[in-house]
């Protein structure tokens, strides 16, 4: 095949010329591969940067209290347990009535239900997704994992503090935790975990 | 099999070659490729259509009859994992394969090993995919899609469906790969880009998506694979990561992937119309640039198959708007196929019939799709069978038909034997209505709200789902005449002439019918 092409002098020689094209075009498959995983990062810089998601702080912030009595926000608390996690897991009140650029506090009540010692890990969320980067906790039980001893009933807090800059059409926000057993929540891990724990 | 009259005696010049099964497997000659490659899509065109027939035969009635739902499931999710990794993206490649060469002046494929190695490599990776079929919790039964964590509670099926994506995605490179170096350098001298016939254009730029978008599903699976095993959390809230975000990388591969499956179509239709309404195609470099314009926006509208999962107003807004775009370069293509034949001296063999089919019934399958790109009404049509009915219209009388219209139109120049017109008009005609009575009846049931991926429903639906099941049963069935078709011409028929059809355009019609095993072997002057 290529000596056929190298008769031809107004055609480009085949072979050199298709090992350079095939290279580009694994470069490219491969930069596409590549491409796939930076999508992770990006996804998180979106995602943080716009609230996508109702992504919400999970490091304590720095806030400056600018009340402003003029609006009152209705916050919703929700809890919810990730897969087979042996917990009880409630908000201590489900709204509160609360004005922006004001700090107010609350609590969430996590009980370990099983006999051996668990460590649980919140994950927050906010909703709508609009008002998550105006939602900011300054204290709060999802920073770090929780360990909790057999039978363990505890109160965890939440310090949180709403931006004076919320959109104004927003009057409800809702905050949501999930509540997952082990620090990650890894299809077998999780079990495995679990299963000691109530052994 | 090693006896088809794809190998013409009289021309063959493959000394010492091997025979039997050997030549199959070692042979790099791009018919031969070509010819297994269609195969294969007809093979698993038939083992896909067995899933669809049990989906539909499920479904007959309301109430369970036949199989348990996680079943169900397993089968609607292998139907369109076979189907469009083992039938129409194969089928396309074969097509490419045979006429690639032929319709640039090439000898052959540019890289004919790699070219034999691509195409061995998928009766392995759908070998494993089915064997999934057998192990302890069953096939994947998450939908095609893989949604986690739905995919993650998969038995011990998950790592064999993820290394038969990952074989397939390979070939699809390799075969891209191929026929991307191909068309670049192996051109006949004076045979300019836009010389080139639409279908060669159409699969330069399919060739180009596949490069693109393949890898970034490998990734995709790759992070299933080691959230599963590996102790990642990349769609686990858990530890950070996001199940949406699998949805995003998901569809930002899945929505080239439909183009994939349609653009080379677009090709064979602009190939077929022509030849039967006697007149060059109207509007060539339009052409062109509308199927370079899709393939570009399909990457910018892929967030339209998840308005339901929350996204901010301005991304619903731009994924709609993006959406909507496509339809214009898409109307450009159908306004063009419609001016050809207009007074074009038009005559109705099969592979016109099949053509017409194609233009009528796609265009549906894309108003529906342009109902769907609007966001408020997306989220009454979301996973209900409207969709299921819309992508169907796309991808049955869309590309299956394209392919069939393809298989006729160049049959004869492959066995050297005219098909049977009688049995073809037949097969078109039972094609079409089945097509019709099993997928027009399920917008409606989309519409009255009729979910998809259900092995039940109110009995509220029960007329229309007995009617769409009838229809696949037409369709499924009739299927079989068209590989008896396909039998006879090559094992005999009247003798076809070099232009097969009545002055045809291509250099693939300058060359004898039966294609000669070797062709081109100087390389054709371009004017």
């Amino acid at each position: 095949m290529s000596e056929r092409h190298e008769a031809q002098t107004d055609e480009p020689p085949a072979r050199g010329g298709n090992r350079a094209l095939v290279g580009k075009l694994l470069l490219m498959a491969g930069g596409m591969f590549a491409f796939g995983f930076a999508l992770v990062p990006l996804y998180d810089v979106f995602c943080e940067v716009t609230g996508f998601g109702g992504r919400t702080n999970t490091e304590a912030a720095v806030v400056i209290e600018r009340p402003d009595e003029s609006r009152t926000i209705t916050v919703e608390f929700v809890a919810t347990l990730g897969g087979f996690a042996p917990w009880d897991f409630q908000p201590a009140v489900t709204t509160m009535e609360v004005h922006p650029g004001r700090l107010y506090q609350t609590h969430y009540v996590a009980r370990n239900r099983t006999s051996g010692q668990l460590t649980g890990h919140a994950v927050p969320s906010v909703a709508p997704g609009s008002a998550a980067r105006h939602f900011q906790k300054t204290e709060c039980f999802c920073f770090t994992p929780q360990a909790f001893l057999p039978d363990e009933e505890r109160d965890m807090p939440v310090v949180f503090i709403i931006d004076p800059n919320l959109p104004r059409h927003v009057d409800r926000v809702t905050l949501s935790y999930t509540f997952f057993a082990g620090q990650t929540v890894a299809g077998l891990t999780d079990k495995n975990q679990t299963e000691k724990a109530s052994r | 099999m090693s006896t088809t009259a794809t190998h013409a005696p009289a021309h063959d010049d493959h000394h010492n070659a091997p025979t039997g099964i050997v030549r199959w497997l070692t042979t790099t000659n791009h018919k031969d490729i070509g010819t297994m490659y269609l195969l294969f899509a007809l093979l698993m065109f038939f083992v896909g259509g067995a899933m669809a027939l049990i989906i539909r035969l499920e479904l007959f009635q309301p109430g369970l009859q036949y199989v348990q739902p996680e079943f169900f499931n397993q089968m609607t999710t292998m139907h369109a994992l076979i189907m469009i990794f083992g039938a129409v993206m194969p089928a396309f490649v074969g097509l490419a394969n045979w006429m690639i060469p032929l319709q640039i002046g090439a000898p052959d494929m540019a890289l004919p090993r790699m070219n034999n190695f691509s195409f061995w490599i998928l009766p392995f990776a759908f070998t494993l995919l089915l064997s999934t079929l057998f192990m302890p919790g069953g096939a994947p039964a998450s939908g095609w899609t893989l949604y986690p964590p739905l995919v993650q509670q998969t038995g011990d099926a998950l790592p064999f469906v993820i290394l038969a994506i990952h074989l397939m995605g390979i070939s699809s490179i390799m075969g891209a790969i191929n026929v991307v170096v191909t068309i670049m350098n192996m051109r006949a001298p004076g045979m300019t880009l836009l010389k080139m016939p639409l279908f060669t254009w159409t699969w330069l730029i399919t060739a180009y998506l596949l490069i693109a978008v393949m890898p970034v599903l490998a990734g995709a699976v790759t992070m299933l694979l080691t959230d599963q095993f590996f102790g990642t959390t990349f769609f686990h809230a858990a530890g950070g990561g996001d199940p949406v975000m699998y949805q995003h990388i998901f569809w930002f591969f899945g929505h080239p992937e439909v183009y994939i499956m349609i653009l080379p179509a677009f090709g064979i239709i602009s190939e077929i119309i022509p030849t039967f309404a006697r007149k060059p195609l109207f509007g060539y470099d339009a052409m062109v640039y509308a199927t370079a314009s899709i393939a570009f926006l399909s990457f910018i509208v892929w967030a339209h198959h998840m308005f339901t999962v929350g996204m901010p107003l301005a991304g619903q807004l731009f994924f709609m708007f993006a959406t909507m775009l496509i339809a214009v370069p898409t109307g450009v293509k159908v306004f063009n196929w419609t001016a050809t034949m207009w007074r074009g001296a038009m005559s109705f063999e099969t592979p016109m019939l099949f053509a017409i089919a194609f233009l009528f019934l796609f265009t549906i399958g894309g108003f529906s799709g342009l109902m769907l790109s609007i966001v408020p009404a997306d989220y009454q049509y979301h996973d209900s069978y409207f969709v299921v009915a819309h992508f169907h219209y796309v991808l049955v009388p869309g590309a299956v038909f394209a392919i069939m219209a393809g298989v006729y139109y160049w049959l004869p120049k492959w066995t050297g034997h005219m098909y049977d017109e009688t049995l073809g008009k037949i097969h078109f005609w039972l094609s079409v209505i089945g097509v019709n009575v099993t997928f027009f009846p399920q917008h409606f049931l989309g519409l009255a709200g009729m979910p998809r991926r259900i092995p039940d429903y109110a009995t509220q639906f029960a007329n229309f789902n007995m009617m769409s099941s009838i229809g696949a049963f037409i369709f499924g069935l009739s299927q079989l005449m068209f590989v008896y078709i396909i039998f006879k011409a090559i094992r005999g028929g009247a003798k076809a002439t070099a232009e097969v059809w009545d002055s045809p355009k291509g250099l693939e019609w300058t060359v004898p019918s039966p294609a000669p095993h070797h062709t081109f072997d100087e390389a054709p002057q371009v004017k």
